[in-house]
């Protein structure tokens, strides 16, 4: 593993101010980020609680299955990433590479499961707009459900792909050596917006896959 | 600051195998009916817990310093602020009585 | 002030020459022009159509524009001048270049992520003139659903998605500032030594984290319904027009604190310097800007909103109360920036007093929707925030040039754009007091009086606002060079030499003393050097 002396960008002092930065950075962004989300879940609660049989009902048309299995998956990518994070603070290139790529793996079956899903509800006529067809009276209630799942998720997987990128990119640059045990804050940074991209999806699976199904 | 605390992969994998559980714990729970609200209230809670987990030990902000915290329960103060805050209003929509357009 | 030697040295602005050198700086000094010359276009594009409402009021009739040419008027005046001049304003062209001086920093902490916060605003932009270029919008900047999501015929989606775009470049302002102020002070400067202008970025920095997103999403959301059929404000589907209400005013409240704040820390500034006193209640006036922020957050019954718009009253008049008391026994100089800061107190008194009549329930029953709410509002954003801009760009022009501009010009430009814009928004006042509505072309004759002097102030106040930028401009070239401390102000920036060096200090300095120490009167004893230890 390389070991290059800590560098620093010039309008820092040293290299722990940079860090401290860069940390931090990240942090307030991820906190625009928590209410850049926060607006929609803000809509959802307030059509959930005006129209609860509407989101039951809607909610047990998502295939509970599938939505688990992502949950699963996506925590799974959640360890790799933390172990690819340990690895670069002790310095062991090999494993960042192994558990970046694992992490990049893993993203990638979640957004296909995801895609998967989107195709169904596209057969089945629930994709809000003029195609739109739910069985039972409380259709247009149900439409604004799959106005928000798919806002939601949306957002979500546009997230995640572009966390695909980030981790590739992190990749290539562990591949060139650019990392080490005194510089490793790029790996750290991916890391906790892969950590929030999947405590969005924490909260997305039960408000969007488990309203209704006590009803049943 | 994030003092490089290096966690144990054991440790790790600890962390993980309780998210697993109770990703499995909410989905068998969603089929219970308890009554009331309190199917949503387990959902969330169960959900709190488990961001809980990623946070503290994934972003290692159980060993960050005071000003990390500051900045992380700053976001999720404000989205609290915007989530009950903004409620007030369809929850207490009816509770004025008014003779217009009724 | 040796000309020619003076020239010789090497500074942020001669250090390299040509386009590339500018598009792709990182010095927070020459970002802070990029943005200079944006706005200024931008305002100046709000301003054009700011003169043709003000052509369709001088006659009750709608004879000049058909309404719906009218609606968008107002809509693209409010669009431009909010989002692309008030709010970058004074954060992204005094904030851009003064933060790091301050604070005795070489840069801001992402000097990268500044000029993409640069470009962002040039695609967001860009976007938003194309969408005026098409045929405008109409739906007014608050872009109430259901019209703006499902019935307007205009270009919703592409202005929207502008806003949306330029959102970011905010955000990522406010990150780079609240890391900075957090991380990269000199030592020696504390919290409580920073100039009050960085307490107000800062507090200014947090609304524009916590709320932009807000905005963004919301904006998103109509964007997806008047693209895709995503029906979350459709009234057919049960959809729920006032959710788009919050959503917007979560944001766009605090924003007007976002247009306010910076003028305040300018003011501050500003009134220190020409009173040679510090400020009065220094600890009072850094609080109350991030109270501002806390209880200007909307609400949803009328009686909370009431009650803490109410509430951010106090904070305001904490600051009038504690500027006034800094100009008491304070050995006072009539400069034009301090004619600007004079002029925002009271015009802020004003536009702050009658904020209060709104927000009793009451009154507002009566002049809600009317002109009184519009010169309300521009007595802040134009009487005050403006003002203060101006004032800023005035004060810190021989740190930013190391010319002076011309004083007499500078001081007559400062009444006529004070008094224009009185007899542009007074009887505004009257106006909605009298039940003239707002958004409107036409209205009842008995207006007509008011509504022409209300365009002959705007004429006027144009004039005000013509004469700085050509004075400004000519002074690049002919103005009288300007030494290091052109005020003998305190404050680190006026440490350096004027134009600064690129990384801002030859040596980081070490801050001794309190802000705004006037009554030392030798500057050497404040601040100590230490050679800079960075690589």
């Amino acid at each position: 593993m390389s070991d290059f002396p800590a560098i620093h960008a010039h309008q820092f002092d040293d290299a722990a101010q940079q860090h401290e930065a860069s940390w931090l950075g990240m942090w307030v962004f991820l906190a625009t980020e928590v209410m850049f989300f926060g607006g929609m879940f803000l809509g959802y609660l307030l059509y959930r609680t005006t129209y609860p049989q509407a989101f039951a009902s809607a909610s047990n048309h998502l295939d509970l299955w599938l939505g688990t299995i992502n949950t699963a998956v996506l925590i799974c990518s959640s360890f790799t990433m933390a172990l690819a994070v340990r690895a670069a603070q002790i310095g062991q290139k090999r494993p960042i590479i192994i558990f970046l790529v694992l992490t990049i793996v893993l993203g990638a079956v979640f957004l296909g499961i995801k895609f998967t899903e989107y195709h169904v509800k596209f057969e089945e006529h629930l994709v809000p707009g003029s195609a739109f067809a739910y069985d039972g009276p409380l259709g247009s209630s149900a439409e604004i459900f799959f106005s928000f799942y798919f806002a939601m998720t949306g957002m979500h997987a546009l997230h995640m792909i572009i966390g695909l990128g980030l981790l590739t990119t992190l990749v290539v640059k562990t591949a060139r050596g650019r990392f080490s045990v005194s510089y490793n804050t790029p790996v750290e940074l991916v890391g906790l917006y892969w950590h929030f991209v999947d405590i969005v999806w924490i909260f997305l699976f039960p408000l969007l896959y488990l309203v209704g199904r006590h009803l049943r | 600051m994030n003092p490089q605390h290096v966690i144990s992969i054991r440790f790790y994998a600890t962390i993980f195998g309780a998210l697993l559980v109770l990703t499995l714990s909410t989905a068998g729970a969603a089929f219970i009916d308890l009554g009331g609200n309190l199917n949503t209230i387990v959902a969330l809670a169960i959900a709190t817990v488990k961001a809980l987990l990623v946070i503290l030990f994934f972003m290692h902000v159980r060993y960050s310093s005071r000003l990390t915290w500051v900045f992380v329960g700053a976001g999720f103060f404000w989205i609290l602020i915007l989530l009950t805050l903004t409620m007030t209003d369809p929850l207490t929509r009816d509770w004025l009585e008014t003779t217009i357009g009724r | 002030m040796n000309g020619p030697i003076e020239e010789r040295r090497q500074h942020y602005l001669n250090v390299n020459y040509g386009l590339k050198s500018w598009l792709l700086t990182t010095d927070h000094k020459r970002i802070a022009w990029l943005y200079l010359i944006v706005v200024t276009f931008f305002f100046f594009v709000g301003g054009l159509f700011a003169t043709l409402i003000r052509l369709e009021l001088l006659t009750p009739q709608g004879d000049l524009v058909q309404a719906e040419t009218y609606n968008k008027l107002f809509t693209m005046h409010g669009v431009t001048m909010i989002f692309f001049f008030l709010i970058p304003s004074i954060p992204a062209v005094l904030g851009n270049f003064l933060i790091p001086l301050m604070i005795g920093a070489r840069d801001l902490a992402f000097p990268r992520l500044n000029l993409a916060s640069w470009y962002i605003y040039i695609l967001g932009g860009l976007f938003t003139l194309a969408a005026a270029a098409a045929g405008g919008v109409d739906t007014g900047w608050t872009f109430y659903t259901p019209y703006s999501s499902i019935y307007s015929n205009t270009h919703v989606a592409l202005t929207v998605i502008g806003i949306f775009i330029t959102g970011f470049s905010s955000i990522l302002t406010g990150l780079n500032f609240i890391v900075t102020i957090h991380t990269m002070r000199a030592p020696g400067m504390t919290w409580f030594r920073l100039p009050l202008f960085v307490w107000a970025h800062y507090a200014t920095s947090i609304i524009f984290i916590l709320g932009t997103p807000v905005i963004a999403i919301t904006l998103a959301l109509v964007a997806l319904e008047r693209l895709f059929g995503l029906g979350i404000f459709n009234p057919e589907l049960g959809g729920d027009p006032l959710l788009f209400q919050h959503l917007f005013w979560f944001y766009s409240h605090p924003a007007v604190y976002i247009m306010i704040l910076p003028g305040m820390g300018v003011i501050s500034e500003l009134i220190t310097c020409f009173s040679r006193k510090r400020v009065f209640g220094y600890d009072f006036i850094a609080f109350s800007s991030l109270a501002m922020f806390v209880s200007g957050q909307s609400v949803y019954a009328s009686m909370i909103f009431s009650l803490l718009s109410m509430l951010v009253a106090i904070p305001s008049a904490i600051k009038v109360f504690n500027w006034t008391a800094t100009l008491y026994k304070g050995s006072i100089s009539f400069d034009a920036p301090m004619l600007y800061a004079l002029g925002f107190i009271g015009l802020f008194t004003i536009g702050g007093l009658t904020g209060l009549f709104l927000a009793t329930l009451g009154v507002d029953v009566h002049v809600h929707d009317t002109y009184f709410v519009i010169a309300h509002f521009h007595y802040i954003m134009v009487g005050s925030a403006v003002m203060a801009y101006l004032g800023g760009i005035h004060f810190w022009w021989p740190k930013m040039t190391g010319r002076k501009y011309p004083e007499p010009l500078a001081r007559l430009a400062a009444v006529i754009i004070f008094l224009g814009f009185n007899l542009t928004f007074f009887p505004q006042f009257v106006l909605g007091y009298l039940g003239m509505p707002r958004r409107y072309h036409v209205y009842p004759p008995e207006f007509q009086v008011l509504n022409v002097m209300s365009t002959a102030g705007a004429s006027i106040l144009a004039l005000g606002y013509v004469l700085p930028l050509a004075y400004l401009i000519w002074s690049l070239r002919y103005g009288a060079v300007a030494g290091m401390n052109a005020w003998k102000a305190r404050g680190l920036e006026w440490q350096t030499p004027s134009p600064p060096p690129t990384d801002n200090f030859d040596v980081t300095p070490v801050v001794l003393q309190e802000a705004y120490a006037y009554d030392v009167d030798e500057p050497e004893v404040i601040y100590a050097s230490e050679k800079a230890a960075h690589v």
